[in-house]
Parts: structure tokens; C-alpha cells; sequence
């Protein structure tokens, strides 16, 4: 075959624009749209999350402070209770300490609300804080092996303790500060005396964090803590997008606030101050 | 070859005394591991045999099912609820670890990291 080089050069040259141009061509005819570009779309469906309407269980808490201002050992009672639940380890030393509920003062649980001056209830007063299962989890996204994820079902931020590889992304990712590391191997500073014998322990090399009694709701139980304050009102659990539900109830009758709120992860604890 | 009659017969030993374990053991397995069964129980969630083939893959799916789908409810098998958990459902009738699970993994080499976390009867305390 004789061909010149510079029809060659000319065949080349409309082939590669056939290629190229193509696909496009194709996507625009057969969807009548242009293709979405693909890196716009993960900022857009954030973005969307925001205002999307309400759809399916969300659970929430509403901490009522006043009523552990006046009833000081309240709060101890309901960190015990959950430390025992979870055979959360104490090991003794702040630097390794494992917290799934703790007591802070205001300007560590509300970093953002900085007054010239407080008020003397504001001042004295210790704050529970626990996981927030955000609707919008910065941790879930850090997590490189998604062991830590939103349970569709309930809104719930879980843990899989199986497949944490403890590269601790997510404690950096976390805002608040409620997740805490492994660092030696938690058995052997479990009280043995309170051991709960239906859960787990965890192992040296992971991350744990509140999981809003999970096992506990299976049952149809109320988590630890919010049973621990029994009706004294001092914590509401619920579904926070159900109206008639007793949380939202509370909701709408007091002014609460949230840590945090300026971050869009969307706390779903609420406190009562 | 130089000193072929030295290289060739010492490589024929090197070869023997390096293999000797094989074929002392061959066709010899060593004691089948002997399992506590529960007693007053004759049926698991699954046949003897695949529970000794797949007993892994099913605890696995459990694992997924209760903890990622949030599917807790108990699997029912003639009318008899399992709890779908290591600790609260196959502990509950396998009650000794050591003479039910580590009796086969000990034989078979094997080393599941179940252990690190889920709550082992009498040996923790």
C-alpha cells in the first residue's frame, strides 16, 4: 500500500479527535445532559445534606444540666454506669485514659461561646459530653477501612472494633475529643469485681468511643446513662425527626445549645444549660 | 566432578536427615482432636459438617450482619433461638473454650484473634 506521510498524518489526526470526542458525543445525545464532572459531586451532595428534609430514625440526646447541677453525683453515676457497661478499662494514668462519658467545665465543652464573663452556674458547673453522632461524622470520613460508620438505620456513629487498624485518623478528625486510643492492651485493668460478661472487651491498637448502647437498644433497653438518670429528666433519648417523640418535645419547649455548631457535623446531643 | 564420591553420597545424607521428620511421620496425622460436645444438646444452628468446615464464615456473617446491618434478631432453627454472637449465643452451650475450640485450632495451628477481645469463660478469671 502506498499511503504519503501526510495523509497518514491526516488520518491520525481525525482519528484521535473521533476518539477523544466520542464518548462526550454519545453521553450528550443518549442522556440529553452534559455528563456530571466528577469532582464536583461530593462537595454537592454535603452540601445537600444539609437541608435535605428529615427521612428515617435519627437518635438524639438532650443533656439537662440543671438537673445535674442539682443533683452533683448524678453525673459520676452515669459515667459509672456506662464504664461498667462497656468494660471501659481504667488504666490509672490520664495520657491513656479510655472515655466514653466524662465530665469537662464549660469552656472546654463549649469552646465556641467565649464570654468576658460568666455566670457563676456556668462557671462551677461540669458538663457531660459524649460521642455527639453527628449527622454529618467527620470521623466516618477520615476512617480508612470504614470501621467507623453511620448505621443507616438509626443514625447511629458505630464502631467495628474487627476492622479498626488504629491509625487513630478519626481521633484526629473528631472534633470534640470523644474518642480514645488503646495504647497497652485493656484487659487486665478491667475491675474484674463489675466485668460485664455480655460484652466485649477491646484489644491493644484501637479506637473506642461511645456507641450509644447499640446492644442495649437491640434489647429494648434505654442506653446506660439515660437509665442510670431514670425520670428525673436529666437525660431525654430519642428520634429526633419523629414530632411526637419525647426528645422533640423537649426540644421545643427549652433553649438548647450544641457544641460546636459551627462546623456543620450536625450534633445530635443537645444541652440544656 | 572432583571428589564426586564425597559430594554425592553427603548430599544423599543432607537430604535424608533434613527430610527425616516427613518420613518418619508419613501417613501418621497424630491423635484426632477429641471435642467436648455440649452436653444435652444435639443440634447447632448449622450440620457438624459445615459448622467444622465453615464455622468461620458464618461467625464472620453474624459478625456483619449484627454489627453493620444492625440485624441483632436471633436466627431460629426448629423452634430453638441462637443469639447471633460468639459470647452470648455459641458460649452459651460450648461453655469450656479449651476443651471445645482450642482442642481443633491447637491441632490445626491456627490462631483466631476472637480471643482479644470476646470474653473467654473461666480462663480470664
Amino acid at each position: 500500500m502506498d499511503i504519503k506521510r501526510r495523509q497518514f498524518l491526516k488520518i491520525a489526526g481525525l482519528s484521535t479527535i473521533a476518539g477523544i470526542g466520542a464518548p462526550a458525543a454519545f453521553n450528550l445525545l443518549l442522556k440529553g445532559q452534559p455528563s456530571p464532572v466528577s469532582f464536583a459531586s461530593s462537595g454537592a451532595e454535603t452540601e445537600a445534606s444539609h437541608e435535605a428534609a428529615p427521612t428515617g430514625v435519627r437518635l438524639g440526646m438532650v443533656i439537662n444540666q440543671r438537673v445535674f447541677d442539682a443533683n452533683r453525683d448524678l453525673a459520676q453515676k452515669c459515667i459509672t454506669a456506662c464504664h461498667t457497661a462497656h468494660n471501659v478499662p481504667d488504666f490509672g494514668n490520664p495520657k491513656d485514659a479510655i472515655k466514653w462519658i466524662f465530665e469537662v467545665p464549660y469552656e472546654k465543652a463549649f469552646t465556641e461561646k467565649s464570654h468576658y464573663h460568666r455566670s457563676e452556674h456556668q462557671h462551677e458547673s461540669s458538663f457531660l459530653v459524649l460521642c455527639n453522632h453527628c449527622d454529618n461524622p467527620p470521623c466516618v470520613r477520615a476512617c480508612p477501612t470504614k470501621a467507623t460508620f453511620k448505621r443507616k438505620q438509626d443514625g447511629i456513629v458505630a464502631m467495628d472494633y474487627h476492622r479498626c487498624i488504629g491509625c487513630r485518623f478519626c481521633m484526629a478528625a473528631c472534633p470534640y475529643g470523644m474518642r480514645s486510643f488503646n495504647w497497652r492492651d485493656p484487659r487486665p485493668f478491667i475491675d474484674k469485681t463489675t466485668y460485664n460478661k455480655e460484652f466485649p472487651t477491646r484489644m491493644r491498637g484501637v479506637v473506642e468511643k461511645c456507641n450509644f448502647c447499640v446492644e442495649r437498644l437491640a434489647k429494648g433497653l434505654q442506653p446506660a446513662c439515660v437509665e442510670t438518670c431514670g425520670n428525673t429528666g436529666a437525660m431525654t433519648f430519642g428520634d429526633l425527626n419523629d414530632p411526637h417523640s419525647e426528645i422533640r418535645k423537649v426540644l421545643d419547649e427549652n433553649f438548647t445549645i450544641q457544641r460546636k455548631p459551627a462546623l456543620g457535623t450536625l450534633p445530635s446531643l443537645f444541652y440544656i444549660i | 566432578m572432583y571428589d564426586g564420591k564425597y559430594i554425592i553420597p553427603g548430599l544423599i545424607v543432607f537430604v535424608a536427615v533434613m527430610t527425616f521428620p516427613i518420613w518418619k511421620n508419613m501417613g501418621n496425622a497424630g491423635p484426632a482432636p477429641k471435642l467436648e460436645k455440649p452436653a444435652g444438646v444435639t443440634k447447632c444452628v448449622e450440620s457438624a459438617q459445615y459448622m467444622r468446615t465453615s464455622h468461620m464464615k458464618l461467625l464472620d456473617n453474624w459478625r456483619d450482619e449484627a454489627l453493620r446491618d444492625g440485624n441483632r434478631a436471633p436466627v431460629e432453627i426448629d423452634g430453638i433461638k441462637y443469639e447471633k454472637s460468639l459470647m452470648n449465643g455459641c458460649l452459651k452451650c460450648h461453655t469450656d473454650k479449651k476443651k471445645f475450640c482450642d482442642e481443633c485450632h491447637v491441632y490445626a495451628s491456627v490462631k483466631p484473634y476472637c480471643w482479644d477481645c470476646h470474653y473467654v469463660p473461666k480462663e480470664t478469671f
